[in-house]
């Protein structure tokens, strides 16, 4: 008789074939471009050009897939890894979910919720660029106007001033010394800057973690 | 057929691998929706999350057109269109495009108009260098997740602890990011401001202070429906105030 599969691993069986098909069309697109209009790659400046690009996107899609799976959950993991903006929007969507649901990510209830709140999320941001798309002639003008600049350029403070009043004052032992640590490097260390913060999540995640089970075997949590 | 960055067929193809990229959401939310409901799950609380999580991606849906727009004066409309719907930042599309144009000895924003190879070498540059959390979740992320099973089931509070741990240490980063200026109070650079350096703290805090009226109105005066509100309310208020500390600190 054929075995009957749990939703958790249905969600890694769709999620599979999904990111694989998903991937393969991608490929598609610059192959594709080519063939119709007979242009093959200049195959020397495309070694170059990878080279001076992909080890280092590589690393780092290879750390954020570490660090961000359990965050965002099986469902959520697959499509965000997809879409993309993962920790200015995903995320941060998926843990306001979990948050306002009262429900544990680890959970049944909290794999579902941070699906729906990334889907969405994805769902919209896809509508609005396609609107964006449709709209270019009319909307530039708008959204490059020189007085809303400052909004979107200041967008990151905005979304983790509220996201960090949350979870900071409900974690507030385990958020010390992480917040403590990340200020003094992005203060101190030229190197930690808007281009590497990307690079600086897992750094403080394993920091933190690391202190919270400090913290956990000496009973303080 | 002669090569433009703008051509119909281009728009075509970017369009059929956004709509993909739309089913496998759609497919995603539909699945998730019906195992709610199949586990008895409160549908009012689920309709309430899906009502939240679009208001709250409007914000940065809008700065992703944006980002659009201005890649699309350089490499046309349907790539950053694609690059931008799929997994992808202004920044990453960016330094992509400049090393694959550089490779080919030219600078990008200075080319009149770009040839198909050109074209053809920048989408796939673009396209292979951000491809690893495509395929990496496949391969390990049952592993991972069942790690976070396991872990569950042998010491639940740690468990829990540990993926508040993940996400404090996520914010810890994005905080010391907004403090990333700070040093131009002491180290001025020639031409500008030092109290630009401010910006970012101060809209920080204009959006912490609005978060935490939030949650007072909710305790004190009951109003419960705010908390569905109080992030997207924080990140556009928080957003909006940047507009008039810009013109004060710059």
């Amino acid at each position: 008789m054929k075995k009957e599969l749990s939703y958790i691993d249905s969600v890694h069986r769709d999620g599979r074939i999904w990111n694989l098909g998903v991937m393969v069309l991608l490929m598609m697109f610059p192959l594709t471009v080519a063939f119709l209009f007979g242009a093959s790659p200049d195959w020397k400046a495309l070694g170059l050009g990878l080279l001076a690009t992909a080890p280092m996107y590589w690393a780092v899609g290879i750390i954020e897939t570490i660090t961000f799976t359990p965050m965002l959950g099986a469902g959520g993991s697959y499509l965000s890894f997809v879409t993309g903006n993962i920790s200015n929007l995903k995320l941060p969507c998926a843990l306001n979910a979990l948050e306002q649901n009262e429900v544990s990510a680890n959970s049944e209830e909290g794999e579902i919720i941070s699906t729906i709140a990334i889907a969405t999320s994805s769902i919209v941001t896809t509508i609005i660029i396609i609107i964006g798309v449709v709209c270019i002639v009319p909307l530039t003008p708008i959204l490059e106007a020189p007085v809303l600049e400052p909004a979107f350029h200041q967008m990151l403070p905005a979304l983790f001033g509220g996201l960090g009043v949350v979870f900071v004052s409900k974690n507030w032992k385990i958020s010390i010394a992480p917040v403590v640590l990340m200020l003094l490097l992005f203060i101190f260390v030229p190197a930690c800057n808007a281009g590497t913060v990307g690079i600086m999540v897992p750094v403080s995640v394993v920091f933190t973690i690391a202190v919270s089970r400090l913290l956990y075997k000496r009973g303080v949590l | 057929m002669t090569f433009d960055v703008n051509h119909p067929i281009l728009f075509v193809l970017a369009g059929f691998l956004v709509a993909v990229v739309l089913g496998q959401s759609v497919y995603s939310l539909v699945k998730a929706i019906r195992r709610s409901k199949a586990i008895g799950m409160d549908q009012i609380k689920i309709k309430k999350t899906i009502k939240t999580a679009a208001v709250f991606t409007i914000a940065p849906a809008v700065s992703i057109v944006i980002s659009v727009i201005a890649l699309s004066k350089s490499l046309g409309l349907p790539l950053p269109w694609l690059r931008l719907s799929v997994v992808g930042s202004l920044s990453y599309e960016t330094i992509a495009a400049e090393n694959a144009v550089s490779a080919m000895g030219l600078t990008l924003g200075k080319i009149d108009a770009l040839t198909a190879q050109q074209y053809v070498n920048i989408s796939l540059v673009m396209t292979i260098s951000i491809m690893m959390g495509i395929w990496l979740v496949p391969v390990i992320g049952k592993k991972l997740l069942g790690g976070m099973s396991s872990l569950e089931n042998r010491d639940a509070k740690w468990a829990d602890i540990l993926q508040s741990a993940m996400f404090i240490g996520m914010i810890a980063a994005f905080l010391g990011y907004v403090f990333s200026d700070f040093s131009m109070l002491w180290n001025p650079v020639e031409g500008v401001a030092a109290t630009t350096a401010l910006i970012p703290v101060c809209v920080m805090a204009v959006s912490a202070i609005i978060m935490a009226l939030c949650g007072l109105l909710m305790k004190k005066l009951n109003w419960k429906w705010l908390g569905d509100y109080a992030l997207p309310i924080s990140l556009i208020l928080g957003m909006a105030s940047a507009i008039p500390i810009t013109a004060w600190l710059s």
